[in-house]
């Protein structure tokens, strides 16, 4: 074991008033089961989950409910026994409050887990290993809800296991209280994570400001080379992946690279937890720590089914659950708000604040940018934000991807600091979302396209195709005949005509 | 503000803090000034902030902007001063009225207001001045025994209405940099040029404190990192090397460091002039090129050109090289190459 | 001033040359005209412009022959995209060949479907399956949108429906905050 000090310090961040300690005083608490469990078919990054059981069908707690459609997706199980109640659209933390597809579970209070089928990872193949946790419905659970079996499973040669536990956004205590409360399993969980890896080394890259969560993996991993600690300075956004990954090799993972292509993976702690249980106990990923804090009289972190409603653990964290209140999902710099509080919790619900109002309504004005460079200082990337604002407030989405809007992490740093207080983020979400959806529009043109020319090459074949065949009918009919039957057309017509003259004189006539 | 997006928390610096702080650093100098030369200053800063206010509300009515945001934001205050203390302390109130009216009007709002203005307003005033008026604009104040005796206050106060004619030339004399300029032309060298003027060896000194007490300013922004480094500190490196690089050469013709530090409005310009973030380039490597550019300018344009003080033109010139070297000095994104 | 005035004239030769030879040297053999224009129109197929298709529509505006504002499903962003790429100035769209809709998709209703094959047949994209006497089904993904298939049918059993805005489709807006406090939105 090592605590290694030096790191590698990136351009600007920002150290803003952490608010963590609030919530830490009192260990991790558990609430009464709820009445109903809400659980939304994609809580992921990737492909909506299958759904694979009936409505009105009893499930047992761990059953799958939804399996990955995919690869690029993740099983959902049941967080407790009950009945399968419903699947319709209902409100789900999402920064559009735009209604998804989630299934109602109603918990008949017996909590009887399925059968539970720990794996012997040490006698079965790696992976055989990765197939089974690609069945477990776990993703990354610092946010970002990356199905997790897709990280372990790759063809590059991974050397060392980083594990994230910076926790750099203020309010956020999820991780330290994981850490605190659950070291063991962590530490064993990584041991795991190397094998599943076939990495040698871990690093744990851990903020200074959790030092008691320090002291007790230090203790941990005091005999044990292959995993090391290194603390890093708080200063946000050091728990950004390719910037802790700088922070504690030196190495900038290129744009559009993986940190694979450098022999490195990147677990949550919260993810490699979750691993634990799934390959040590059997249990799938059914809940997750999360931090409530903000207005509430008592800030706490809560181990919660999936599926429980916040306004539960508002409640219980003594806040008020009322449709007027305003809540953060996610930190204070890359949160966003919810739609109500009405909305269940998600694998990627590590932090709800209820917000003090002037969080939400920031009513200094907003003047147009001096550039000041206040927030290029501050740009984690060291982009220029100045000029991506001035290109994406322009709709110059060109100009704005020429300056590299891409590499924004959207971290939120430099409108932290702007002086003229303008929302920056908003604009280059803004026209990412514009780029973005210009680009599918884009693709979806060019299939239009190609079938449309497919179509009208099929047409002129077959065109082709019936004057050949007339053509040929043509050529085997002799040209007498031709005559005869063109003279025998001619005839048929003036008699007909004829007629139709005749019976006209006769009608008047008439 | 509606549909509010992260992030929620918010560092509490304003542009109205950032301008605010702007001319506390510039008290100090203004505080020697009027020790130095009386109050006449005094006047030009007030009526200058008067008149930039007024001309500010204005044009913000007309461009339909609201005016309580905009006019608490303290730029045009800030542009106000830089402009009264450029200008003469002697010069007329009308000259301070045009003066100002022009940097408000037309070098700030005509070219799109706060944060669009591509030339430095004060200096585009300054220029304006300068050429039109050249005359008052370079006949500086002789030190003054007793700065605030109500004589010299009454004094002030005429040369502030009627113009000098009225008072005479007695209170003028020639800026250092203006004198010794004038003394070489003739065919003088340096070591020769002895300070025979009483009143210019004063000038000397109290140039020379009032340049520190702008340099104590400056100290301070830098400290409450309201201004980066990169632009004060490589426009005096520059014009120190430049200047003493000249003098080592030739001592016979060319000033000392020193004398061209503490002269002129060079710490001024160092941390009050060259430091507007509008008008100059973003990036860092950026400004340590556009400050190493005026210094070398106003080197040349002091040394070598027709006005004694080339600060403004210097500064107007570079400030249209802004977009170039602010393109050809991007920084390295993080990940790339 | 006679060697002055060469000296003038003897820079502008030089620095026109330069022009001149890096025009010709950096000259980008770009696609054609009529492809460039193709890209930015939006392969609905509808013919609302009065061409048979977006290709004889591009080649109509490369001949000079239509006007750039033709073209409802492109949208107001897809004038102001040909504008520039033509070099003329943006025009409103031309509300005789349509009114703007939200992009739309056909849905087949397959119980009044009687088969008649007339819908496959119109289709620009070949989005609708099905063989004759049985019901048709249209592929979702593929479907423009471009109401062609609507008229041929005999039981009117075609309907559009605009496509909804969910997690998936949905975009962040752009930034609004109180008017008393905002820079006006620069146009593009
Ligand atoms: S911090 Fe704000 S005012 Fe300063 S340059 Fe950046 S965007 Fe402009
Ligand atoms: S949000 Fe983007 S531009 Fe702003 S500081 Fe973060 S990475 Fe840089
Ligand atoms: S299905 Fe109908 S609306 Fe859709 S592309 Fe085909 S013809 Fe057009």
């Amino acid at each position: 074991m090592n605590i290694i000090d030096t790191i590698f310090k990136f351009n600007g961040g920002i150290k803003a008033d952490t608010k963590k300690s609030v919530s830490t005083v009192r260990p991790i608490k558990k609430i009464k089961m709820p009445k109903q469990l809400i659980l939304p078919l994609r809580q992921h990054v990737g492909k909506v989950a299958k759904l694979k059981v009936n409505i009105g069908e009893k499930v047992l707690k761990g059953q799958l409910l939804a399996e990955a459609d995919g690869n690029v997706s993740a099983a959902i199980h049941a967080p407790t026994s009950g009945t399968v109640a419903s699947l319709e659209k209902q409100l789900i933390p999402h920064p559009s409050g735009l209604p998804d597809y989630c299934v109602t579970l109603i918990p008949d209070g017996k909590d009887t887990w399925v059968e539970k089928k720990p794996i012997n990872w040490k006698k079965i193949d790696r992976k055989e290993t990765i197939k089974k946790i690609s069945e477990s419905g776990i993703v990354g659970l610092g946010g970002a809800t990356f199905p997790t079996h897709l990280k372990l499973n790759n063809n590059n040669e991974v050397k060392t296991l980083i594990v994230n536990a910076a926790e750099c956004e203020p309010y956020i205590t999820c991780d330290d209280m994981l850490m605190r409360e659950k070291s063991a399993e962590l530490i064993e969980g990584i041991r795991l994570a190397l094998h599943l890896l076939g990495a040698q080394n871990a690093i744990i890259g851990i903020e200074d400001n959790k030092p008691e969560a320090i002291e007790k993996l230090a203790l941990l991993i005091k005999n044990d080379a292959n995993i090391s600690i290194k603390i890093v300075p708080t200063i946000y956004p050091s728990g950004d992946a390719k910037r802790l990954i700088y922070l504690i090799t030196g190495i900038q993972i290129a744009k559009g690279k993986r940190s694979t292509e450098y022999g490195m993976q990147m677990f949550n702690v919260a993810t490699i937890i979750a691993l634990y249980k799934f390959i040590h106990c059997g249990e799938p990923s059914i809940t997750r720590i999360i931090t409530i804090t903000g207005k509430v009289r008592t800030p706490n972190n809560y181990e919660v089914l999936f599926g429980t409603p916040l306004s539960d653990l508002i409640i219980d964290a003594g806040g008020k659950a009322s449709q007027n209140g305003s809540f953060i999902m996610g930190g204070p710099m890359m949160g966003y708000k919810l739609p109500s509080v009405n909305v269940p919790v998600t694998k990627a619900m590590n932090c709800v604040i209820d917000a003090e109002p002037e969080m939400i309504e920031n009513n200094n004005p907003v003047l147009p940018c001096i550039r000041c460079a206040k927030c290029a200082e501050a740009c984690p990337v060291n982009l220029q934000p100045q000029e991506l604002f001035w290109f994406s407030q322009s709709n110059q989405f060109e100009k704005a991807e020429n300056y590299n809007l891409f590499d924004c992490i959207e971290c939120g740093c430099c409108s932290y600091v702007c002086p003229s207080n303008i929302p920056l983020v908003q604009y280059y979400r803004y026209a990412k979302s514009e780029i973005i959806s210009d680009r599918y529009a884009k693709e979806e043109a060019d299939i239009a396209r190609e079938r449309n020319d497919f179509r009208l090459e099929r047409l002129q074949r077959e065109k082709e195709e019936r004057a050949k065949k007339i053509a040929e009918r043509k050529a085997n009919t002799s040209s007498d005949e031709k005559s005869k039957v063109i003279d025998e057309k001619r005839k048929a017509i003036t008699e007909a005509l004829e007629r139709v003259k005749q019976e006209g004189v006769s009608e008047k006539n008439d | 503000m509606i549909n509010q997006q992260s992030p929620f928390i918010q560092k509490a610096a304003s542009v109205t803090n950032i301008m605010l702080m702007v001319i506390l650093a510039l008290v100090p100098g203004l505080i020697f000034y009027v020790y130095f030369f009386g109050v006449g200053v005094l006047l030009n800063v007030f009526v200058a902030s008067l008149t930039a206010l007024i001309a500010e509300y204005f044009v913000l009515k007309m461009r339909k902007l609201p005016p309580k945001v905009y006019l608490s934001d303290g730029s045009a205050l800030v542009a106000a001063w830089l402009l009264a203390l450029s200008i003469p302390s002697i010069a007329p109130w009308w000259i301070i009225v045009v003066g100002t009216l022009f940097t408000i009007v037309i070098a700030k709002h005509f070219y799109g207001g706060l944060g669009s203005n591509i030339f430095n307003p004060a200096m585009i005033g300054y220029a304006v001045l300068l050429i039109s008026f050249p005359a008052i604009m370079t006949k500086w104040p002789s030190p003054i025994e007793n700065s605030l005796s109500i004589e010299s206050i009454r004094q002030a106060l005429q040369v502030f209405f009627y113009g000098l004619t009225q008072v005479g030339d007695g209170l003028t004399s020639a800026t250092p940099l203006d004198y010794i300029k004038t003394e070489l032309l003739q065919g003088q060298i340096l070591p020769d040029i002895t300070i025979r003027n009483v009143g210019l060896a004063t000038i000397l000194t109290s140039n020379q404190i009032i340049s520190l007490a702008y340099l104590l300013g400056g100290i301070v922004l830098l400290h409450k990192k309201i201004i980066s480094w990169h632009l004060p500190i490589t426009y005096l490196l520059s014009l120190s090397f430049i200047s003493g690089l000249f003098h080592l050469i030739d001592p016979n013709n060319y000033s000392t460091i020193s004398f061209h530090l503490l002269n002129g409005g060079t710490m001024l310009c160092a941390f009050f002039i060259i430091t507007d973030p509008v008008s100059g380039p973003t990036t860092p490597k950026g400004k340590i090129w556009f400050a190493f550019m005026v210094a070398i300018l106003v080197y040349v344009i002091r040394v070598f050109g027709g006005y004694p003080e080339g600060i403004a033109f210097a500064v107007i010139f570079m400030n249209i090289c802004v977009p170039l070297i602010d393109n050809l000095t991007q920084p390295k994104v993080f990940g790339h190459g | 001033m006679l060697t002055s005035v060469l000296v003038v004239l003897f820079l502008a030769l030089l620095i026109g040359s330069i022009l001149g030879f890096s025009s010709i040297k950096f000259k980008v053999d770009g696609d054609p005209i009529i492809d460039k224009i193709d890209s930015i129109l939006p392969q609905t197929q509808c013919g609302q412009c009065s061409y048979p298709g977006c290709k004889p529509y591009a080649t109509a505006i490369a001949k000079g022959e239509a006007d750039i504002n033709q073209c409802p499903p492109g949208g107001e962003d897809g004038v102001r995209k040909l504008a520039e790429l033509m070099g003329v100035e943006y025009k409103p769209l031309n509300e005789e060949h349509g009114a703007i809709k939200p992009k739309s998709i056909a849905i087949i209703d397959e119980d009044t479907c009687i088969g008649c094959t007339l819908c496959i047949q119109a289709c620009p994209v070949d989005a609708i399956l099905g063989s004759a006497k049985h019901m048709h089904t249209i592929i979702e993904k593929e479907c423009t949108g471009c109401e062609l298939c609507l008229p041929p049918c005999p039981v009117d059993c075609i309907d559009m429906i605009a496509i909804q805005e969910n997690t998936e489709n949905w975009k962040w807006k752009y930034p609004v905050f109180n008017i008393k406090n905002q820079k006006q939105r620069v146009s593009h």
